[in-house]
């Protein structure tokens, strides 16, 4: 597919309010190439293959057991899969450790939420800007001049991820407390925190009523069209994926079976065979 | 505590992220601590700093530093009076072959020996978690009794095995009398908890806290994980080794290597599990519990008139130990600092209920 | 790497530590075949306590840390009601007190901490181990006791056709390998062959699971606690038997812990394997590694078996954290 080759504006510290270029889509940022992961006898990945273009939303959707959140493990580097590779940017990689793939801007929440439990919505988030945070451990423990500056530096950027979120109010409360959709924002919030190039969602709307699913896919779209975050997510509500996704990529059994625009894949007979059925 | 936080709001992060933000708690603590420097030393009698007010101040230390690993960070060490013994050992052989260093940059050097042990006997934690890792820091324990009673040089080739220093100098002031060896401590102490209350707050205290709570979540946001774990074991055997030598130094006065065995151990993890896992004030609490009880145990039951042999005495205290083990996971498995912090929130409610 | 292969290579150091005395001529066959023998037996005792273990952990996921507690417990009961009473009629005692144990273990203990994390299990178990201790020698008392099996003191020669001088076994020891035979496959059998075997396997895999089919879970602790009971007074009057009924017991059986390691925690004859190992490699070390080390480092005296099983477990779990017969776990996210 021939794609209009656009330099992606670099995200910053500080996100501002980038207005997408003409032609959003950038070149392949992210692709995986014939991965299978097994788990003893179980095959959880066959050989599946696809693209992610930068800027855009792709969906990974399926039935449930289909391998949707094995892969997103897989390019997280959770699971290491027994064949294939991840190729990011320009550099392929037959194992991907969490630890890189976190330095080379790829973020994701998850299915179980996965807070730490112990600790407030505001320290959650900060956890999520670790990697940016240097200040050495006597400087810590001393708690002199750099190592404040730089915990109230990075401070201020959570709270702006605080407030696109709208969780203000919740800052200081053990994140045990809350109520469901908002835990969900608290993860996505710590995964926005280190200002991913590539977000994976695991099923952010999982849960949620009408209101909360509007909440929430406003979230995702801000993200990717202020601050160009290529989205993957994996959904299981059609209307949803269906509004919001650039290309749609079906598992089926550790399979691929479709592939394409949101159009094509709801004409696509193996699709509709093994998960979408038809409107009777 | 009876006061409320009332139009106490806060414009600068910086002023949001102090260690106390309600300016009463900061006047309450300023207090606390002159009265501790102050008038305590006329109050309280030699006994009592002798057999309960240094110890106290001496196994908080160590508790910190084992709330650190097992609290914060959530890796389990049952052998953590080793690290104790290192420091302790390193101190003496410190003081002995290198006379003229000040005992503080003596203490520094043992706390960073521990810390080295330390982070070596924490490298199974790196592929191991929860029991198993229990089990492999007995072999800390157990190899580190071994190793001080059997390699000579360590105890100077003492012919009984034990260890006598000499009193403590420092600048000129030799640290003596009870009195003298509690204002020293006092101030280690409060050295320790300021330090351990801002590594707990700054972004090594929260990737140790994410390795506890969720660590494969922790591994995705960047956190390594080697460096979250070695780095809590060594600090927290720095806390040891500097408690280890302060133990044999100015407690002990002269030691033997079951100073520091498997009992120690235990008794720094009912400390710990008792006072609060994670958090500060629950180790001083638990410090505070597992040295008053035995003193209680052998002072009521003659209070009472039912006098105990020393022998059904330490019989009954196991008994005690065990059950109020048990009767605080059950009841309340976030320990005395808990209760504290109930306490806390309800005397901020009162009189009203909720 | 293949994953086998650091444990192949531990394997392959264990093994050559081991013919090291024969191949070096340290020693005389004989000898070595004395202590090889020594520290089997010594192996047996240890996997005595350690089925214990791994019963608990097997039915309910607690890894009893007061499994040496019970064993001395046990020993004391044993002991000391055998003073009033044949030694067979005070067992049999002993078996209804472990039961009594169980129950009260059940019902105090493990209902209230069924939600809990394992750490604050191994914690609660921690608690018992203390409170047995104490509880144990205000009952019972805190000297030292025997117990009369009836078997005769003097060791019998064996294998004096083989090496010369032949080779000393303790009749005692023997007794205790017969005993741990009939224990496993009596265990064996009740495992495989009888409902509640198969109930606790039930449980031991998924306690949930087990619920939702009509599994009374606090029974089955009782039984599990109990049986594991059984197993501490086997062990307990093995031990006693052997060294005399007196508190350091409770220590030793610490030493089981490294056994579980090596065996994995769910394993009835990684229990007995694990347990050769450590018996075997402790004996070996202290009687052929400590004279070289003392000399080459000029030690205060030997020792070296207070440390060597912990070390070896090390060992073990950086190579095989599951242990020989365990299974990997894997963590979903």
């Amino acid at each position: 597919m021939a794609s209009i080759p656009v330099q992606a504006e670099p995200v910053t510290a500080a996100p501002r309010a980038t207005a997408p270029a003409p032609g959003r889509l950038g070149t392949v940022i992210l692709s995986v190439e014939h991965i299978s992961l097994f788990f003893g006898g179980v095959k959880a990945l066959s050989d599946v293959s696809f693209d992610v273009r930068e800027h855009e939303v792709l969906a990974i959707i399926g039935p449930n057991g289909a391998g949707k959140s094995s892969m997103l493990n897989v390019i997280n580097g959770v699971y290491q899969p027994q064949q294939g590779r991840i190729r990011f940017r320009d550099e392929a990689f037959a194992v991907m450790h969490p630890h890189r793939a976190a330095t080379m801007g790829i973020a994701r929440t998850f299915q179980s939420l996965a807070l730490f439990k112990g600790m407030t919505v505001l320290d959650n988030i900060m956890t999520g800007r670790n990697l940016k945070m240097h200040a050495g451990i006597l400087a810590q423990a001393l708690r002199i001049g750099p190592a404040e500056r730089e915990e109230i530096r990075h401070r201020e950027a959570v709270e702006r991820i605080i407030d696109f979120l709208e969780i203000q109010a919740y800052r200081k409360t053990p994140v045990g407390r809350l109520a469901y959709g908002l835990q969900k924002r608290v993860d996505l919030g710590r995964a926005l925190a280190s200002e991913p190039t590539v977000l994976l969602l695991d099923e952010p709307m999982a849960g949620m009523n009408v209101e909360e699913k509007q909440d929430m896919c406003r979230f995702v779209l801000d993200l990717n069209e202020q601050y160009g975050t290529t989205i993957v997510l994996i959904e299981h509500d059609m209307g949803v994926v269906m509004d919001i996704s650039d290309r749609i990529v079906v598992l089926d059994y550790g399979r691929k079976i479709g592939d394409g625009s949101p159009d094509e894949v709801r004409r696509n007979q193996a699709v509709i065979d093994a998960y979408l059925g038809t409107a009777h | 505590m009876f006061f409320r936080e009332n139009g106490q709001f806060k414009s600068t992060y910086r002023a949001d992220m102090q260690l106390l933000p309600i300016v009463q708690d900061r006047y309450f603590m300023v207090a606390l601590v002159v009265l501790a420097f102050v008038a305590l030393p006329f109050v309280a009698t030699d006994y009592l700093f002798l057999s309960i007010i240094n110890p106290f101040l001496i196994l908080t230390l160590a508790a910190i530093g084992l709330n650190l690993l097992v609290g914060y960070c959530g890796q389990i060490s049952i052998g953590h009076a080793a690290f104790m013994a290192w420091g302790a050992y390193a101190a003496y052989n410190l003081v002995q072959r290198v006379p003229m260093l000040n005992f503080l940059v003596v203490l520094v050097l043992a706390g960073l020996i521990a810390a080295l042990v330390g982070m070596f006997f924490g490298i199974p934690s790196l592929r191991i978690k929860g029991l198993y890792l229990a089990v492999a820091t007995l072999a800390a324990q157990f190899f580190t009794d071994w190793i001080f009673a059997r390699v000579k040089w360590f105890t100077n080739y003492a012919h009984s095995g034990s260890v006598s220093p000499a009193p403590v100098d420092l600048f000129g002031w030799t640290i003596g009398t009870p009195r003298e060896k509690y204002v020293f401590l006092l101030g280690i102490l409060i050295v320790g908890t300021l330090i351990a209350k801002n590594l707990t707050r700054g972004h090594l205290g929260r990737a140790w806290m994410a390795t506890r709570d969720m660590d494969v979540a922790a591994e995705v946001i960047g956190i390594r994980p080697v460096y979250a774990k070695l780095t809590a074991f060594g600090v927290s055997s720095f806390y040891c080794g500097v408690a280890g030598a302060l133990w044999g130094f100015l407690h002990l006065g002269s030691w033997e290597p079951l100073a520091f065995d498997l009992n120690l151990s235990f008794s720094l993890l009912f400390m710990i599990i008792i006072g609060g896992m994670g958090s500060i004030l629950g180790s001083y609490l638990g410090a505070a519990f597992i040295v008053a009880l035995p003193i209680a145990l052998n002072q009521i039951p003659e209070k009472m008139g039912v006098p105990l042999s020393t022998a059904m005495a330490s019989n009954v205290e196991f008994m005690i130990f065990g059950s109020l083990i048990v009767l605080f996971l059950v009841l309340e498995p976030h320990g005395l600092a808990r209760l504290w912090a109930i306490g806390k929130e309800k005397l901020r409610l009162w009189p009203f209920p909720h | 790497m293949p994953r086998y292969l650091p444990v192949v290579a531990l394997g392959v150091l264990l093994a050559a530590g081991l013919i090291a005395p024969l191949a070096t001529g340290a020693a005389v066959p004989g000898f070595w075949v004395e202590v090889l023998l020594g520290g089997l037996m010594a192996g047996v005792l240890y996997s005595l306590v350690a089925l214990g273990f791994v019963l608990i952990f097997k039915a309910s996921g607690v890894f009893n840390f007061a499994q040496g507690a019970m064993v001395l417990f046990a020993a004391l009961a044993v002991a000391r009601l055998a003073e009033k009473m044949p030694v067979w009629v005070a067992m049999i005692a002993a078996v209804a007190i472990m039961v009594a144990l169980a129950f009260v273990v059940e019902r105090l203990v493990l209902r209230p901490l069924v939600n809990q994390e394992a750490v604050a299990l191994l914690m609660a178990t921690l608690g018992i181990t203390f409170f047995l201790n104490g509880f144990g020698q205000a009952v019972w008392g805190s000297d030292i006791y025997e117990i009369n099996l009836g078997i005769p003191r003097e060791p019998v020669m064996v294998l004096d056709k083989l090496f010369e001088g032949g080779v000393l076994v303790n009749r005692d020891d023997i007794a205790a390998a017969i005993a741990a035979v009939l224990l496993v496959g009596a265990l064996g059998v009740f495992f495989r062959r009888t409902a509640t075997g198969r109930a606790l396997r039930a449980v031991a895999d998924d306690h949930q699971a087990a619920q939702s089919i009509g599994i009374p879970l606090n029974r089955i602790w009782v039984i599990v606690w109990s049986v594991a009971g059984i197993v501490a007074i086997v062990g307990g009057v093995v031990w006693g038997g052997k060294l005399g009924v007196q508190f350091s017991i409770s220590q030793v059986a610490l030493k089981a812990l490294p056994v579980v390691i090596l065996g994995g925690f769910e394993s009835v004859p990684g229990a007995i394997v694990g347990g050769l190992i450590i018996g075997v490699g402790e004996k070996m070390a202290e009687v052929f590694l400590a004279p070289p080390l003392i000399k080459e480092f000029d030690l205060a005296g030997g020792g070296v078996e207070n440390w060597f099983a912990y070390v070896l477990a090390l060992l073990f779990l950086l190579v095989r954290p599951e242990g020989l017969f365990g299974e990997r776990r894997i963590d979903r996210v």
